[in-house]
């Protein structure tokens, strides 16, 4: 079994920004439906909650908790010794540690 | 929408919910395009270049794992059986994905092997990979067409689109991220995938409890609904989950079964887990990985078996459908807990969210069998027998097509089974047996430096030949066992056989020589080599293994003890 050729790379955005978007729109959409556009039957239905607006701004929260996150604690290319291992910091891979 | 006919389980779905669904898909094609930049050679796209983060590792490790057959069979646990439900989490999962993590991932990640079928073939030879990579390859595209199919009837039955528009849709999504980016796409679309699917349990839950009054209320309810009330209410002995009337084997039964070889078997050698911890940076991270991911499990089942118990008193048809002891034949089965609750109580908005996660969980899962299929198929069978020693990019060619090959099989898989679901059901019950005897054979592999390679080939077809005939000795009548019963009793004879005969037949072969057995066997690989670094990102006493593994353990029991 031959060992392939070991890649430092770091060649990826950060996940967290994408988790960040996901839940910032989803938590505006639903915060606004919450507001204004659920009508009595969709609160009863919710034993009488608005589950759209207490759950879009808990999704709302949940988004800017990624963004600071990942703004807060961005991630760190490793120096490698090869020549193209060096990429900016904005595209580097994943996310920093937890 | 009011409630029609008592089989109407199509939800009205708005403009907005298909927005929330239609965002979802556009940022997992998104990140499958961004993490094609990051593919240049086959370990890049089979491994994600061994590059990951402990924390999203630990969540895909579950997020695999959370696809949607889970939620839908243990939320209909959650219905039908209860409290016991939790077993399936807190005796059967956390302690073996803490053994993993403690103990086997120091030689998985440490050989530097890139998939569970190489560590055999390094440990044992031929003949015990060949059997293995083959079962496992088959097994995972045909589990990707049951899931296709299981997604396909769901939306039809939710959605009301025609079942192959489904299948053609969702395999075409799955298809495009996993072959552009790999297992980095699927890797990043799992750990999304869990959120949105915690987005979707815990409004549910939360709804769910103020609708029965609290856990005081469903506990009232529960008792006036239900002649074995009490059953459901406690997790020990557990008798209703393992249909074993007497307390102490029942007890047994659930420890030794579902613990300790059903689930160690699933959780330590099916790669289609241990794949995500293999594509972590570096050793401490792939340790942690179910480490990391055991306790996000441990707390998940909270969100799925209570709001299957609530189902089963909130929901007028299930709840009559349990009362009349689930009758065959019924409109409604214990399989609908979840979509009942979602019709019932979520409103629009919320429902796209529904929804969401559920399209979203269904993708996973077969985007985990696709991903490690074309890992084991390109490095295991393509390489390993039929085309070797080609540059690297030949392979991650390779790889690639045979991605699309196995999307088309799974496609193919999925309209099969529309023809002949029981059969589809049954194997996959098959499958399932494969992992308790190949726990057996590399506890011992690892742990008993004699152990030769024809035992290693041999054990494995006796184990899963023993785990099937018990399988339909009880199917036709000859042992009387529950489902769930049967599968404990099964994986627990398969593993007992694997190692009997993997000890005879080794006491009679010849054993490989010990120089070729160092990272592989305890007694033979130099300590060192199993440790990790602790120093830079990998310090703090809170990315220690040990210290992550018995905290859930703890946090495990205590849960334990709460619903005792």
């Amino acid at each position: 079994m031959s060992e392939p050729v070991k890649k430092q790379r770091a060649g990826l955005f950060d996940l967290r920004y994408v988790l960040a978007l996901l839940f910032l729109v989803y938590g505006v959409v639903l915060t606004v439906m919450g507001l204004g556009f659920t009508s009595q039957a969709g609160l009863d239905k919710a034993a009488g909650i608005n589950i759209n607006l207490w759950g879009g701004v808990v999704m709302l929260l949940v988004g800017i908790a990624f963004a600071l996150w990942a703004r807060l604690r961005p991630i760190v290319v490793p120096v490698t010794t090869e020549g193209d291992g060096t990429e900016p910091a904005d595209d580097a891979t994943g996310a920093g540690e937890s | 929408m009011t409630v029609l006919a008592d089989a109407n389980l199509r939800l009205d779905a708005g403009p907005m919910d298909y927005v929330l669904l239609g965002f979802y898909f556009v940022l997992v094609l998104g990140i499958g395009a961004l993490a094609r930049r990051s593919v240049s050679s086959s370990l890049d796209f089979f491994l994600s270049g061994r590059s990951m983060p402990a924390w999203v590792t630990g969540l895909a490790f579950i997020s695999a794992n959370l696809g949607a057959v889970e939620i839908f069979g243990m939320t209909a646990n959650g219905a039908q059986y209860g409290v016991p439900t939790v077993h399936y989490y807190w005796i059967g999962a956390i302690p073996a994905m803490v053994f993993l993590g403690l103990v086997m991932m120091p030689f998985y990640y440490g050989s530097k092997v890139r998939s569970v079928p190489e560590f055999l073939l390094r440990r044992f030879g031929r003949f015990a990979h060949l059997v293995n990579s083959l079962s496992f390859a088959l097994a995972q595209v045909l589990i990707a067409g049951v899931n296709l199919f299981a997604l396909a009837t769901v939306i039809n039955l939710l959605l009301g689109w025609p079942t192959w528009v489904a299948i053609i849709v969702s395999a075409a999504i799955v298809l495009a991220y996993t072959t552009l980016g790999g297992l980095s796409a699927a890797i990043y679309n799992e750990v999304m995938q869990f959120f949105v699917i915690v987005a979707m349990l815990l409004p549910l839950t939360i709804v769910g409890m103020v609708k029965v009054g609290g856990w005081s209320g469903l506990v009232a309810k529960i008792t006036a609904a239900n002649s074995d009330a009490a059953a459901q209410l406690h997790s020990w002995p557990g008798s209703n989950l393992t249909g074993i009337a007497n307390p102490v084997l029942s007890v047994i039964g659930l420890v030794f079964g579902l613990g300790f070889v059903l689930s160690f078997g699933y959780w330590t050698t099916n790669f289609a887990e241990v794949q995500r911890a293999l594509s972590a940076k570096s050793m401490s991270a792939a340790r942690r990985t179910p480490l990391i991911g055991a306790y996000p499990k441990t707390l998940i089942v909270l969100l799925i078996f209570i709001p299957g118990m609530i189902a089963a008193v909130v929901s007028p048809e299930l709840a009559a459908y349990k009362a009349a002891g689930a009758p065959k034949g019924s409109a409604i089965t214990y399989n609908n807990t979840i979509e009942l609750l979602i019709r019932d109580l979520l409103p629009n908005g919320m429902l796209g969210i529904a929804i969401t996660g559920l399209v979203a969980a269904f993708m996973a899962g077969m985007a985990a069998s696709v991903s490690s299929f074309n890992t084991v198929f390109t490095y295991d069978l393509w390489q390993t027998y039929v085309v070797k020693n080609k540059p690297d990019d030949y392979y991650l060619r390779v790889g690639r097509l045979i991605t699309i090959v196995g999307c088309v099989i799974a496609i193919g898989t999925a309209f099969i089974a529309g023809q002949f679901g029981n059969i589809m059901d049954y194997l996959q019950t098959l499958f399932g047996f494969f992992n308790a005897p190949l726990f057996a054979t590399f506890l011992l592999g690892m742990f008993w430096k004699r152990m030769t390679p024809m035992a290693g080939g041999i054990g494995l077809i006796v184990g899963t030949a023993s785990a099937v005939t018990v399988d339909v000795l009880n199917r036709y009548g000859a042992l009387s066992l529950s489902n769930q019963g049967s599968a404990f009793v099964a994986a627990s004879v398969a593993f007992i056989m694997d190692i009997v005969i993997s000890v005879i037949v080794t006491l009679v072969t010849a054993p490989k020589p010990e120089s070729e057995l160092v990272g592989l066997v305890w007694s033979l690989t130099p300590r060192d080599s199993l440790k990790h670094s602790d120093t830079g990102e990998n310090a703090g006493w809170y990315r220690k293994p040990v210290v992550l593994g018995v905290g859930v353990l703890v946090l495990a029991a205590a849960l334990n003890i709460v619903f005792w």
